[in-house]
């Protein structure tokens, strides 16, 4: 029995979880985002705009003023920051709020269903004064507007 | 199971629904440290459902950065008085909750 144990542990550790995995999305065998019932790890994890964008399956955005954020220039709360976010680009299919100074980048990410107006808000939190970017994602495109909010108190940590 | 989420659907001008939800949750972020050092793992809503007459009108992703007893405000075409609109969310641990609203 030993043996037998012990064979599966090398093979469990030259196949190596991890490799299977990242081929398993590289193939395209394991879906990014095609559900909204999973929730995007990779996309949660990523620390900049560009991993964010990467994770979500696309690659660069482009600026643009029909998105607006709205949200206070100086957050006294860091850890309730009220941030909504309207485009006015056609056929919004996603809305994403990212901070950029977080641990980790993207707070949230809402999928416009056609019939629902692209305007959501909530609220996030802020470890320090940063970028808050909004990613629109319309057509198959990126579009990203960016807005700085000073905070006076964080709302990571403590 | 965790408190009941206070969900507000009101038919606005122009046929629009507009709904706000308020889920009681305590978002822990896996980032802060208790009194003896040890990090408090994440506890964190994930993913939030919102349906109108079975209908999914809205579907979002909540990362560990939203606030505690997330708010969370949309609005969709199309909803009558009376119509009922259903908000679910699923955290980190696998927990579920599910509450209910009348449009106004």
């Amino acid at each position: 029995m030993t043996t037998i144990n012990h064979k599966r542990r090398v093979a469990l550790k030259s196949g190596g979880s991890l490799a299977v995995i990242t081929a398993a999305i590289s193939a395209g065998v394991l879906p990014v985002n095609a559900f909204a019932a999973d929730w995007n790890k990779a996309a949660f994890d990523a620390k900049t705009l560009n991993d964010v964008l990467k994770a979500m399956g696309g690659s660069a955005a482009e600026k643009s003023g029909d998105i607006v954020i709205t949200a206070p220039d100086i957050a006294e709360n860091g850890a309730v920051v009220p941030v909504a976010v309207a485009s006015k680009i056609p056929n919004t299919q996603s809305i994403s709020i990212l901070v950029e100074k977080n641990p980790s980048s993207l707070a949230a990410e809402f999928d416009i269903l056609p019939g629902t107006e692209a305007n959501v808000g909530t609220r996030v939190k802020m470890g320090q004064s940063s970028n808050v970017h909004a990613v629109v994602k319309a057509g198959g495109k990126y579009y990203v507007a960016t807005k700085e909010i000073k905070v006076t108190l964080g709302g990571c940590g403590g | 199971m965790a408190d009941p989420m206070r969900i507000r659907a009101q038919l606005k001008d122009g046929g629009i629904t507009e709904v706000r939800v308020l889920m009681a949750h305590i978002m822990e972020t896996g980032q802060r440290k208790d009194s003896a050092g040890n990090v408090i793992p994440a506890h964190h809503i994930q993913t939030v459902t919102a349906t109108w007459n079975g209908k999914t009108v809205l579907s979002a992703q909540f990362g560990p950065a939203v606030s505690q007893n997330p708010v969370m405000n949309f609005s969709f075409k199309g909803g009558a008085k009376g119509d009922k609109v259903v908000v679910s969310w699923t955290d980190t641990k696998g927990d579920k909750r599910s509450d209910e609203a009348v449009i106004a």
